[in-house]
C-alpha cells in the first residue's frame, strides 16, 4: 500500500424497519489508493450502493452500523460530527448518481445549482463563481456553455444533464469521486462518451474513484481493481485481467458466463409470412392556441415496413426516443396508427375494436417493467388466467386451474405458488409470470418490449434462454424491441435499426453485425461491444 | 390482498381512539335501530284474559280489553291500563314514549325540565326529548349512510368515466361539475322544499343532486394515473373489455382514496340534514330530528336541556366520525406499509 485514501474495515450495514432488521452489507473491507479506480460490481440488491453511500453517511435514518469503520484520509467518517461530514460531502468526496433527471432540482437554473456547491465550500464572489462554473461546463464538453448556464434541467438531454452533474461533483476538485451507475440510465452511444469524459477528468485531477456498476464490460474498461459483491459481501477483489481470465470465486464465473452470447436458433426460410407491415405511421398532433388547431406532428413512427415469417424473431433496435416501442404498440393496435398491418389475412387497421379484441389471443406483449405489468392486487393464478375468461369462455374452474398449472411449468415456475401475489417474487420470476400470461392464450406472435433490460445479467440470461426454448417448442414469432445489441444478437434473425421514427438499416442479423452499412449502426455496434 | 386488508385492519385497531370510536358508534347505531323497542308508548307485550297481544305489530281496539270504544287502545290512558292489569299484565318499554307521543300530564307548561318520567325533559309540545334523540340519531345516521352510499356510487362512476376515457368526456364532465357546483345549493333547496312537501326520500334526492361531486376529483385523478399503468396496457393487450379493466384493474387503486373520504362524507351528509332541519326546510313537521331540536333550543333559551342535549349528541356523533375517519386514513396510508 503506497498512499491509502480510503479504508473500509469490516463494515456491516442493516436497515431497521419496525421490528424487522434487514442486513444489507456484511463485513465489507476495502481500501482505495490515491488516484486509483476501484470498480464494485454486483447484481441489484448486492449492497454496492449501500456500501458507497455509507462513506458519506447518505443512507436514510433507518440504517444502523453494527460493526466496522470507514477512514477517509485517516479520519473516521462514521464517528464524525454531522457538521464535519458536511464539509467533506461535495468538497473532498463527491457523488454522481444514476438518475440525471431526478438528481437536479427542476426548479432552479443549472448555473445556480453549480454555484451553490461552490458557495458551500469556498469563499468566492459571484462573478468568480460564474466564471468557474462556465469553465467547468466547457470542461465537461457541453456545447454553448454560456446558454446552458441559464438553462433549466428539463431543457437538457439526459447526457447533458449527466455532464452537468459531473461538473457539479468535480468543481471543488475532490479527492474521491463516487460514481453510482452514472451511465445506466443513458443511451449506449452517450454512455461511451460519459465514460471517456469521467476517465479523462480523473486523470487530469488525479483523484480516486469508486465506480459502482452492474455492467462487467464497463468495469473491464475503466477500473484498476474490481471488487465483486454478492448479497452484501465482497466475494473477490482483483485486477480486471485476472477477474476475467481466472475468476477465483464461482459467483464471479457465473456473472461472466451470463453475458449473452451465441446467436438465435436456426429458423426455416421456407416458413410462411405471418406479419406484414407497410408504411406504418404514428403521428401525434401538436396543438396550439385556444382552438387547439393542429400546427404540426411529432412523427414518432414515420413509415416503417417489414415482413416477418412464422417462427422468426425480428429485432427492432435504436436509442431511446427512436420510436421502437411506439412501433411495437402500433403493431398490436395499442395506439392509433395509419398504414397497413397484415396479420395473416387480417388487416388490423381496417377492423373494428371488437374484432381486434377477438384477435388479441393471437398476438401478445411482454413489457419492460415486469412488476409494473402485473396487477399487485391479483394472485399469480388470477393474473395468468385472466385472458382465459375472454378467449376460452366456458371453462370450469378445474380446467382453468389445470391450464394455469401447465403453463406455469412451461415457463419454469412452481405451480404451487400460484396463489401468491406478485410482490413475493423476484424480477426474473415476474417476467416469467408475464410470459405465462401471454403464453396461456397460445399466441402466434409476441412483441417483447425490452423484456430483459430491467433484469440483472444472470437473470436476463435465463429469461432469454426461456424465450428461445419457447420459440422452438411452440414455433413462436417474436418482435424483440431492445437497445441492448448484445441481447439482440443472441436472439434475433432479422434486425431493423430505427432512428427518429424511421428505419435506418434493416437486414439479416449476421449481416448487420458483420457488415453494417450505415454510420449510425456502426456507432451503435461499436459502443455496445467495447 | 386478504393479507394487506388484514394488516390495515390491525393498524386501525392499533389506533385505540379510532377503534373505540368505531365500537361506540356501532353500538349506538345498532341500539337506535331498535328504537321502537326502547322508546314507545305502546307496550311490548300484553297478557290479557288468557291471550297474548303484541301492540307493536298490530292495533287492537279498546273493546278487546273490555273498554268502550272501537278505536285503537291508548295504552297510556290510566283507564285502559287498569282494564288490562285487572285481567293480566303488560311489559312496557324502557321509555314509555315514542317520538311523537305528547305527554299531557306534565303538571307545568311545556317544555318541562327533566323529571322521573321524562328523563331529559320534554320539548315545547310536551314530547319526550330522550325518545326524540334516539329516533333523531337513527334517522340522521340512516340518511347520512344512504346519501354517502348513493353519492359515492355516482361520484366514483363519474370520476371513473372521466378519468379513464379522458378527452371529450373528461372536458365536458369537468365543465359541467364546475357549473353545477357553483349553483347556490341552499336557495335551490329552499325553493324546492316550498314547492314539494319534503320527506326523507325527497330530501335525499335533492341533497344527492348537489352532493355527488365530492369524490369525482379524487377518483378521476386516480384513474388518470391508473390508466397508464403497464398492467392496464397488458390487460388491453389481453383483449379485456373497458368495463372489466375499469373494475378489475383501475378501480381498486381509487378505492383506498375513496374509502378514506367516506367517514367525512358521512359527517357532511348528516350536517346537511341537520342544518336543513334547523332552518325548517328539512324533514316533515313532527319528524324526530336533531336539527329541529336545536331550533327549539334556540327558541326556548329558558329550557337549556333542549339545546344542550341536541348539542351533546351531535358533537359526540361528529367527534366519533372524525376519529374513525382519522383512523381509516392512517390505516390505509400506503406510506406506513412496510
Amino acid at each position: 500500500m503506497k498512499d491509502t485514501l480510503l479504508t473500509i474495515e469490516n463494515l456491516s450495514v442493516s436497515f431497521q424497519m419496525g421490528q424487522r432488521t434487514t442486513k444489507a452489507v456484511e463485513n465489507v473491507s476495502l481500501y482505495l489508493e490515491k488516484g486509483e479506480t476501484l470498480g464494485i460490481v454486483g447484481e441489484s440488491g448486492s449492497g454496492k450502493t449501500v456500501t458507497a453511500m455509507s462513506i458519506l453517511r447518505l443512507l436514510p435514518g433507518s440504517a444502523v452500523y453494527p460493526s466496522g469503520a470507514i477512514y477517509f484520509n485517516g479520519k473516521d467518517c462514521l464517528g464524525m460530527e454531522d457538521e464535519d461530514i458536511r464539509k467533506i460531502r461535495g468538497n473532498r468526496i463527491s457523488v454522481v448518481f444514476q438518475q440525471p433527471m431526478t438528481s437536479l432540482n427542476p426548479l432552479h437554473r443549472v448555473g445556480k445549482q453549480i454555484r451553490e456547491t461552490l458557495f458551500l465550500h469556498q469563499t468566492i464572489s459571484r462573478s468568480e463563481a460564474d466564471q468557474k462554473a462556465l469553465a467547468w461546463l466547457d470542461r465537461v464538453g457541453l456545447k454553448n456553455p454560456a446558454t446552458k448556464l441559464s438553462a433549466f434541467p428539463h431543457q437538457l438531454s439526459g447526457g447533458e444533464r449527466q455532464r452537468v452533474m459531473i461538473a457539479m461533483a468535480l468543481i471543488n476538485e475532490p479527492d474521491l469521486l463516487i460514481a453510482d451507475e452514472p451511465t445506466t440510465a443513458l443511451d449506449v452511444t452517450v454512455q461511451a462518451q460519459i465514460l471517456d469524459l469521467i476517465q479523462d477528468l480523473q486523470r487530469e485531477l488525479g483523484m480516486a474513484m469508486l465506480f459502482i456498476t452492474h455492467d462487467l464490460g464497463i468495469v473491464k474498461k475503466i477500473a484498476d481493481r474490481v471488487a465483486v459483491m454478492k448479497e452484501g459481501e465482497i466475494v473477490e477483489t482483483n485486477v480486471p485481467d485476472l477477474i476475467f481470465k481466472a475468476p477465483a470465486h464461482p459467483y464471479t464465473r457465473h456473472l461472466i458466463d451470463s453475458e449473452p452470447k451465441g446467436g438465435p436458433d436456426l429458423a426455416d426460410d421456407g416458413d410462411k409470412t405471418l406479419l406484414e407491415v407497410s408504411g406504418l405511421k404514428v403521428w401525434f398532433p401538436i396543438q396550439k392556441g385556444i382552438l387547439r388547431r393542429t400546427v404540426g406532428h411529432v412523427k414518432a413512427v414515420d413509415g416503417i415496413s417489414f415482413t416477418l415469417k412464422k417462427g422468426h424473431t425480428l429485432g427492432i433496435v435504436g436509442e431511446s426516443g427512436s420510436g421502437k416501442t411506439t412501433a411495437g404498440f402500433a403493431i398490436l393496435k395499442l395506439n392509433n396508427s395509419t398504414g397497413k398491418i397484415l396479420l395473416g389475412e387480417n388487416s388490423l387497421n381496417d377492423m373494428a375494436g371488437t374484432q381486434i379484441r377477438e384477435l388479441r389471443k393471437r398476438m401478445q406483449i411482454i413489457f419492460q417493467d415486469p412488476l409494473g405489468s402485473l396487477n399487485p392486487r391479483m394472485s399469480v393464478a388470477q393474473i395468468i388466467g385472466e385472458g382465459l375468461s375472454i378467449h376460452a369462455p366456458g371453462l370450469n374452474p378445474e380446467e382453468e386451474d389445470e391450464r394455469i398449472m401447465a403453463v406455469m411449468e412451461k415457463v419454469g415456475l412452481d405451480p404451487a405458488v400460484r396463489d401468491r401475489y406478485p410482490n413475493e417474487f423476484s424480477g426474473g420470476q415476474h417476467q416469467r409470470i408475464a410470459i405465462a400470461r401471454a403464453l396461456i392464450l397460445k399466441p402466434e406472435f409476441m412483441v417483447l418490449d425490452e423484456p430483459t433490460s430491467s433484469l440483472d445479467r444472470s437473470v436476463q440470461f435465463q429469461v432469454l434462454e426461456l424465450l428461445k426454448s419457447l420459440q422452438k417448442g411452440f414455433h413462436l414469432t417474436y418482435i424483440f424491441i431492445s437497445h441492448d445489441l448484445k441481447v439482440v444478437r443472441s436472439l434475433c434473425h432479422d434486425i431493423i435499426v430505427m432512428k427518429d421514427g424511421v428505419v435506418v438499416e434493416s437486414g439479416p442479423s449476421e449481416k448487420i453485425f458483420s457488415r453494417p452499412e450505415q454510420e449510425y449502426t456502426r456507432k451503435l455496434i461499436a459502443t455496445a461491444f467495447h | 390482498m386478504k393479507r394487506i386488508n388484514q394488516e390495515r385492519w390491525n393498524r386501525f385497531k392499533a389506533n385505540r381512539r379510532a377503534y373505540v370510536s368505531l365500537y361506540v358508534f356501532g353500538v349506538l347505531f345498532f341500539v337506535t335501530l331498535f328504537s321502537e323497542l326502547i322508546a314507545n308508548e305502546k307496550p311490548l307485550l300484553i297478557y290479557h284474559d288468557g291471550e297474548f297481544f303484541c301492540p307493536l305489530v298490530k292495533d287492537y281496539a279498546e273493546m278487546r280489553f273490555g273498554g268502550e270504544f272501537e278505536t285503537p287502545a291508548d295504552y297510556r290512558d290510566p283507564y285502559v291500563m287498569d282494564l288490562i292489569k285487572a285481567k293480566g299484565w303488560m311489559i312496557r318499554p324502557l321509555i314509555p314514549f315514542s317520538y311523537h307521543t305528547i305527554n299531557y300530564n306534565l303538571g307545568r307548561p311545556a317544555p318541562s325540565p327533566p323529571s322521573r318520567t321524562n328523563w331529559i325533559g320534554t320539548d315545547d309540545r310536551g314530547r319526550d326529548v330522550l325518545a326524540r334523540l334516539l329516533y333523531g340519531f337513527r334517522i340522521s345516521v340512516l340518511f347520512g349512510l344512504t346519501l354517502t352510499l348513493f353519492s359515492s356510487a355516482i361520484g366514483i362512476t363519474a370520476g371513473a368515466v372521466q378519468g379513464y376515457y379522458g378527452g371529450i368526456p373528461d372536458i365536458l364532465g369537468q365543465r359541467f361539475i364546475e357549473i353545477w357546483s357553483s349553483l347556490p345549493t341552499l336557495f335551490l333547496l329552499i325553493i324546492l322544499s316550498s314547492v314539494v312537501q319534503p320527506n326523507f326520500w325527497w330530501l335525499l334526492g335533492i341533497t344527492l343532486l348537489f352532493g355527488w361531486m365530492s369524490l369525482v376529483g379524487v377518483v378521476r385523478a386516480e384513474f388518470l394515473r391508473g390508466r397508464n399503468f403497464e398492467y392496464v396496457t397488458a390487460a388491453k393487450a389481453l383483449g379485456l373489455s373497458d368495463m372489466r379493466i375499469i373494475f378489475r384493474h383501475v378501480l381498486p387503486n381509487a378505492m383506498v382514496a375513496s374509502i378514506t373520504f367516506m367517514p367525512f362524507i358521512l359527517g357532511g351528509s348528516i350536517t346537511t340534514l341537520t342544518s336543513l332541519d334547523f332552518l325548517g326546510f328539512g324533514l316533515p313537521v313532527g319528524s324526530p330530528s336533531l336539527g329541529e331540536l336545536l331550533a327549539q333550543g334556540k327558541a326556548n333559551m329558558q329550557a337549556p336541556w333542549l339545546g344542550l342535549s341536541a348539542f351533546i349528541v351531535l358533537s359526540l356523533m361528529f367527534s366519533l366520525l372524525v376519529f374513525i375517519g382519522e383512523g381509516v386514513r392512517d390505516a390505509l396510508d400506503p406510506r406506513k406499509v412496510y
